[in-house]
């Protein structure tokens, strides 16, 4: 039951650290909660059919659709989480300015709301369908142990949605003025580490090569199987053991979100804000 | 452009077999050469799904069920790397030895 709940918790936990920020970060934005719902559902069915589909999956381009799916998924993701921070950034100001009539500053926001549902809906859909398909296995193995196994989920799934909450409630925490800021920051870290797991996804099925592997190992000072590890490796794409090509992913996908932030909050105009949003 | 996209042929002696029956990798030390890149065929026998895991080698792969899976891995420095079947860590263990 124990070795379920670890791994249902490391599963859980990285999507739940996901939602928490992007909850964090569209708090203003009016209905996020529809739509964060909305993600979660579909990422939670998407799961389902991924792990009843796993070995076509697995088996498509020759061995390595495992890989591929994933890099792909995590690839949509960072796009998503550029766009929206790029948004929000020319948006922000304006939503901190009149936090409490942020409904009308964002009233075209349509789309911005609909990318929480494909960011939610993929976090969840990765890690789900792996949690899915490892309780399925289990379940299968041992057949006895069912009720301790769907306990041992139960126990995985609510520490992690407890930590992926006391992120959100902490960042709710910050004063307004730093908020904007500090979610940001998230989302920016959240996303390059995507793009560096994406890029270990390319080297693990031979698609891309590895530069120097590893470029450092901290493994032993910090092990990825450790909590303070899962926990920076879900917010920052902390990795014991990185190859050099993932800290080239890592670095591009951060500067080139960071400096579409800094050109979209210097074109904050009446103009330029109207033009974004259509 | 080859410096950044590997060529997907690794030549057909750096590829290595590991089956996985009764929630164990068979064999459980794989010797291999280093400073070359590897291919793991690795064939998961049982009817469960298993997931190739190793901290020393940074891979991780679910393998389903009466499935085949390939990991690409190396080219590793000498040495002995650890892996395990997450799903089975109790005796599911094994080691690659590059040397």
């Amino acid at each position: 039951m124990f070795a379920t709940a670890v791994i249902v918790f490391r599963e859980v936990l990285e999507a739940a650290l996901i939602i928490g920020i992007i909850a964090a970060a569209t708090r203003s934005v009016a209905g996020r909660t529809r739509w964060l719902l909305a993600g979660l559902l579909v990422g939670l069915a998407g799961s389902a059919l991924v792990a009843a589909s796993t070995d076509a999956i697995a088996a498509m381009a020759d061995g390595i659709g495992q890989e591929l799916f994933n890099a792909l998924v995590l690839g949509v993701a960072v796009l998503m989480l550029a766009w929206h921070n790029i948004w929000m950034s020319s948006h922000g100001k304006a939503m901190a300015a009149e936090a409490t009539k942020v409904g009308q500053a964002i009233r075209d926001g349509q789309q911005e709301r609909s990318i929480l549902l494909v960011v939610v809906g993929l976090a969840v859909l990765r890690e789900g369908s792996e949690t899915v398909l490892f309780l399925y296995g289990i379940s299968a193995a041992e057949g006895s142990g069912a009720s301790s196994i769907v306990l041992g989920g139960l126990m995985g799934v609510l520490a992690g949605t407890s930590i992926g909450y006391a992120v959100y409630a902490g960042l709710l925490r910050v004063p307004l003025r730093w908020f904007f800021a500090a979610t940001g920051m998230l989302v920016l870290l959240l996303a390059a580490g995507m793009a560096s797991q994406a890029a270990h996804f390319l080297i693990q099925a031979d698609l891309l090569t590895s530069l120097t592997a590893p470029l450092w190992d901290t493994s032993a000072l910090l092990p990825m199987n450790s909590i303070p590890g899962m926990l920076l490796h879900g917010l920052v794409g902390y990795d014991p053991r990185p190859s050099g090509m993932q800290l080239v992913f890592y670095i591009i996908t951060l500067a080139a979100i960071a400096m579409g932030m800094k050109l979209a909050s210097r074109s904050l105009s009446p103009i330029a804000q109207k033009g974004k949003v259509s | 452009m080859t410096t950044i996209f590997s060529t997907a042929a690794v030549a057909g002696d750096n590829v290595y077999s590991l089956v996985i029956k009764d929630h164990r990798f068979q064999p459980s030390e794989l010797t291999v050469p280093a400073g070359k890149k590897i291919k793991l065929s690795v064939e998961n026998q049982d009817p469960t799904a298993e997931e190739f895991e190793s901290h020393d080698l940074n891979r991780e792969k679910v393998i389903a069920g009466n499935s085949t899976a390939t990991i690409f891995v190396g080219p590793l420095a000498p040495g002995r790397y650890r892996f395990f079947g997450e799903f089975n860590e109790k005796t599911a263990q094994g080691v690659i030895v590059a040397q």
